[in-house]
């Protein structure tokens, strides 16, 4: 699924990284919590959450997430704006809250972390 | 264990300076990744490095993060002026925290930190003085010559 995808579904304002709605996201993650995040997450995917300070981009520079959707229509603070544009790292926000965001993402077809782990060893 | 032609660089962290954290890590991930190491590995170093940082931030005065890089493997001393931890193998367990709700609302406090900090080390060990500091010193592997 393309970010542009995602944006659309989500109706989902670009705070930043315009000019990369045509990655490919092929998984995504969920949580408010940074430090499960720093535990479970993969390179590439996709972080919904609702903290929108600059720690969740710089855990999401951390692991290689490859964009971060804002819920409940958060938006970063300066200082996370700011690193994520120097770090390349899309954001998006929703006002949809997190559990819509994610039933919708997973009901048309963004699997979650796990589940792409599980293929790979199929 | 030789340090010798390898690189070494030492950053200070500022406690209760929650806008700023997490830079050195940020840093640290740079070199690490100029210098061309494995991505796997500048991953393992970068959660290490962060997670501590952060532990720093909340729980310290002051910390003294020290980066050492050998051919064989990556070295993090990361020694602090603070509360320091009284009962350490409670602190090991995954979900206990002593985090208040500043540091939760910044993401963190939820009793990972170190044990994110073990499962990503090779070598990992602690050691802490209550009302002094606490001291981590990491190691991850670049090879197999890098086994002790």
């Amino acid at each position: 699924m393309k970010l542009r995808d995602i944006q659309k579904l989500l109706q989902a304002e670009v705070i930043c990284g315009e000019d990369r709605l045509d990655t490919e996201i092929d998984s995504a993650g969920a949580s408010d919590l940074m430090s499960d995040v720093l535990a479970f997450g993969k390179p590439g995917l996709l972080l919904i959450t609702g903290l929108s300070n600059a720690q969740s981009v710089r855990t999401a520079d951390i692991i290689e997430a490859r964009a971060i959707v804002y819920v409940r229509g958060k938006k970063p603070d300066k200082e996370g704006a700011e690193l994520a544009r120097k770090k390349g790292i899309p954001i998006l926000s929703t006002r949809f809250m997190m559990y819509r965001t994610c039933g919708l993402l997973y009901s048309h077809g963004l699997p979650g972390i796990i589940e792409t782990e599980e293929k790979k060893q199929r | 264990m030789s340090e010798k032609n390898g690189l070494f660089q030492k950053f200070e962290i500022a406690g209760g300076d929650f806008s700023r954290a997490g830079s050195v890590s940020t840093k640290i991930k740079e070199i690490l990744k100029e210098i061309g190491i494995e991505p796997s590995v500048v991953r393992r170093a970068a959660i290490v490095a962060y997670e501590a940082e952060m532990n720093v931030v909340m729980y310290a005065r002051k910390g003294e993060f020290s980066l050492y890089l050998t051919p064989h493997f990556i070295r993090m001393n990361i020694k602090d002026e603070g509360s320091g931890i009284p009962d350490i193998d409670l602190a090991m367990q995954e979900g206990y925290s002593t985090a208040t709700d500043e540091m939760r609302e910044m993401g963190f406090g939820a009793g990972m930190g170190l044990p994110n900090i073990k499962k990503n080390a090779d070598k990992f060990e602690i050691s802490s003085e209550v009302g002094k500091g606490t001291a981590l010193d990491v190691i991850i592997r670049l090879n197999q010559a890098g086994k002790e």
